[in-house]
């Protein structure tokens, strides 16, 4: 019986050593399912470790969460893609600074027969009107995600109003979406890097792409210090100023999946 | 077809010994019995009084009880992000987004269960024991160590109960958790990961890994049970 | 709770056992009264034997007399200014999912009694009523005999000044019959008061000092076992002595 309470202790004892042994300098950085699922922050972030000694600790959500989890204080940094609600967020005070910090593009996938005969189209918004003309089954985030706020702006730019009986809108992130889409041959708007990071693409292929509107622009946000003093201000501004840095932008450079560039650094 | 795969992923994953995989493994181990062991501290206590005391409001507790063991996840989770976030009453602990914010998570689910279950055992064995007790002098606090050690064996079934739920879910762990890598990833954020990635043999390989882990638990509790029953019956 | 704070006493038989009294009890439930009212001193050395056809109210009597149950009119009085340490061994032995020792030395610790004792207390208990080799056996799985003299042994160890035994031996065999009766004399020799139910007639002659006749709810009779069993005063202790069925 006491060997038992012993071992007991021994045990409950190792368990909390297991949680106090992350006590380095770490700073949390709430960004996108898309640098998630594409393995961007693999390659880069430890580059960053090894130059500083910084941990960073990467929750991956919608871009409409991690501006949330922000607001909150959750999070000491924030790297997302929604330029206007970047600058809105810095306009509110929720942030002190902004900046520029890579690219890449969305692309429209859909199934290789591509019923809605987009592979012509000049443009995304006829791309997008053709679909909804062919009424072809077209799967959205729905998350209030920077792919989906722009996905928004393409049906209005391509003046449609998605009608229930083919727009899908699933409340996902981005890789579920695409499982989805495979799953239901439907058409869908994906960031490059999750879409080429992607495994499970059974019968969708890339059908469009290239057009100027379709960019997709990244920018890192530092915190507002006067709402949120208990953050660790000092560690997220080495981590943004690395980030725009020659070395931050050269190890986005250098992510490469299957020899292709998924982000492509543009800092100022 | 995608089956084998997934099989053939989930045996080179244990047979490699990926370290990740033993780092998210163990965490999720750690996560999970840290928050039974606890549940069960408040729990089986909780139940046991409910089960031996009588006070006004007495039933509206049981229907509590047992309807928050169905509670979903993602509630439990929100509940503690909002307690836990920095905005909330208890951001000052700096909890969210580690392991410590999990286990508050899932105590939060697995104790209804374990108080709500625990308290129908506990008043079962005290309609047997009752008079008994009562001839023998014992006062209600007195009774609950007797109660809740002669109903050892029901306890540690609900303990069981108790870590399967704990250790499934998802929803809860990914909201306070956010399935940092290295840090807060268990089993099932890592399931979810994999899955968004497209990952889909992987991400069974993982949960098969998941389902192993739990029989195993779940036969060395039998067997250990069977052992001490037929030595104390 | 605090009985054991007084010394066990090995000679106990010297002093007089405690004196129990009924003062008009009655016990009713929804409405139906179920026992008495009724009065009636149990003094001498006993054993007293409660005796009645089914439904009488033996039990109820018992659990009255052992405070496990409140009379809802009338008092039960000891005739000592503590209660008395007691003890009750029922038809269907209640006892803990552990081993035999287990169950003796949790009665002891609830009793306060120091844990250094226990073991030994227990020990020595389950020798006198012949159970030594089931020390470590869990006591569900004794057989019934063992089971009602384990009962028994819990009772020992607490030196109760009175024991109270609801149909100790109605489901047991005639060699285990025999160990229970055993028991009950070596309590009695200890001076212990003894309260026991029982429908067994040759039982009662065994064991009887007097006996408490109930019928209906009511006592019909108490009188020294000879009178009872040689000459029964009231007309339904007159009718179940000579096997008539009795209301």
């Amino acid at each position: 019986m006491t060997k038992m309470v012993n071992l007991l202790f021994a045990g409950v004892t190792s368990l909390g050593l297991a949680f106090t042994a992350y006590a380095g300098d770490y700073i949390t950085l709430a960004s996108t399912t898309s640098t998630e699922n594409s393995g961007l922050f693999d390659a880069v972030v430890p580059k960053f470790e090894d130059a500083t000694g910084i941990e960073v600790r990467v929750v991956a959500v919608g871009t409409g969460q991690a501006f949330e989890i922000a607001r909150r204080g959750d999070a000491d940094s924030l790297l997302v893609h929604d330029t206007t609600g970047e600058q809105r967020f810095v306009e509110n005070g929720h942030a002190s600074e902004r900046a520029d910090v890579m690219y890449n593009d969305f692309v429209l996938i859909g199934p290789a027969d591509d019923p809605a005969n987009i592979r012509g189209t000049q443009s995304a918004a006829e791309a997008f009107a053709a679909i909804a003309n062919a009424t072809a089954p077209f799967t959205s985030r729905g998350d209030d995600s920077g792919t989906h706020r722009a996905e928004l702006r393409l049906w209005e730019k391509a003046g449609v109003e998605p009608d229930r009986d083919w727009y899908r809108e699933l409340g996902s992130g981005m890789g579920p979406t695409l499982n989805t889409a495979a799953a239901m041959n439907a058409y869908v708007l994906s960031d490059r890097a999750t879409w080429v990071a992607f495994g499970n693409r059974q019968n969708l292929t890339l059908l469009f792409e290239g057009d100027d509107v379709l960019f997709n622009q990244y920018g890192s946000l530092l915190l507002s210090e006067e709402k949120h003093p208990h953050l660790k201000h000092d560690l997220a501004r080495r981590w943004h100023d690395w980030l725009v840095s020659g070395e931050g932008q050269q190890a986005i450079t250098h992510f490469r999946v299957d020899g292709q560039q998924l982000f492509f650094p543009n800092a100022k | 077809m995608e089956n084998n795969n997934a099989f053939y992923v989930a045996l080179s994953l244990l047979l490699d010994f990926d370290a990740s995989l033993v780092q998210i493994v163990a965490l999720s181990l750690q996560v999970s019995i840290l928050a039974v062991l606890i549940a069960a501290v408040l729990g089986f206590p909780l139940g046991a009084a409910v089960a031996l005391w009588r006070f006004p409001g007495r039933g509206g507790v049981i229907v509590l009880l047992n309807a928050l063991m169905g509670l979903p996840p993602v509630v439990a989770g929100l509940m503690v992000y909002l307690l836990l976030s920095r905005a909330g009453p208890l951001g000052d602990w700096g909890l969210l987004f580690t392991p410590g914010a999990m286990v508050i998570a899932q105590v939060v689910l697995v104790l209804p269960i374990l108080a709500a279950l625990s308290r129908q055992k506990v008043e079962e064995l005290l309609g047997e024991y009752r008079e008994q007790f009562v001839s023998l002098g014992m006062s209600r606090p007195r009774m609950m160590p007797t109660l809740l050690w002669d109903a050892r064996f029901a306890l540690l079934t609900i303990l069981l109960a108790g870590f399967g739920r704990a250790s499934a879910e998802v929803g809860a762990v990914m909201m306070v958790g956010g399935n940092i890598d290295g840090v807060t990833r268990v089993m099932t954020t890592a399931i979810v990961l994999e899955t968004g990635k497209g990952n889909l043999p992987l991400a069974l390989g993982l949960g098969i890994v998941l389902l192993m882990l739990v029989m195993l638990i779940n036969a060395g509790v039998y067997l250990v049970g069977e052992l001490t029953r037929r030595r104390t019956g | 709770m605090s009985s054991f704070n007084r010394p066990l006493l090995a000679s106990s038989a010297l002093i007089p056992a405690p004196t129990l009294c009924f003062e008009e009890v009655s016990f009713s439930q929804e409405d139906k009264l179920l026992l008495g009212p009724c009065s009636f001193t149990l003094q001498g050395t006993g054993p007293t034997l409660v005796m009645g056809p089914n439904g009488a109210g033996k039990s109820l009597l018992l659990r009255l007399a052992h405070g496990l149950l409140a009379p809802t009119q009338g008092e039960v009085t000891w005739s000592s200014d503590l209660r008395p340490r007691q003890a009750m061994v029922f038809q269907q032995p209640v006892l803990l999912r552990r081993s035999a020792v287990a169950n003796l030395t949790h009665a002891l610790a609830v009793n306060n009694v120091p844990r250094r004792t226990r073991v030994k207390l227990a020990c020595d208990a389950l020798e006198r009523f012949g159970l030594s080799a089931c020390t470590n056996t869990p006591a569900r799985v004794l057989s019934g005999g063992e089971q009602q003299r384990l009962a028994l042994a819990r009772a020992w160890v607490l030196s109760p000044q009175v024991l109270f035994l609801d149909e100790p031996t109605s489901a047991l065999d005639p060699a285990a019959i025999k160990a229970v009766e055993a028991a009950v004399r070596e309590f009695h020799q200890r001076g212990t008061r003894i309260v026991m139910t029982t429908h067994d007639l040759h039982q009662a002659r065994r064991l009887a000092g007097d006996v408490l006749f109930l019928s209906g709810g009511k006592v019909r009779e108490h009188t020294p076992a000879a009178a009872f069993f040689n000459g029964p005063v009231s007309r339904e202790a007159q009718a179940y002595i000579a096997g008539e069925l009795v209301e």
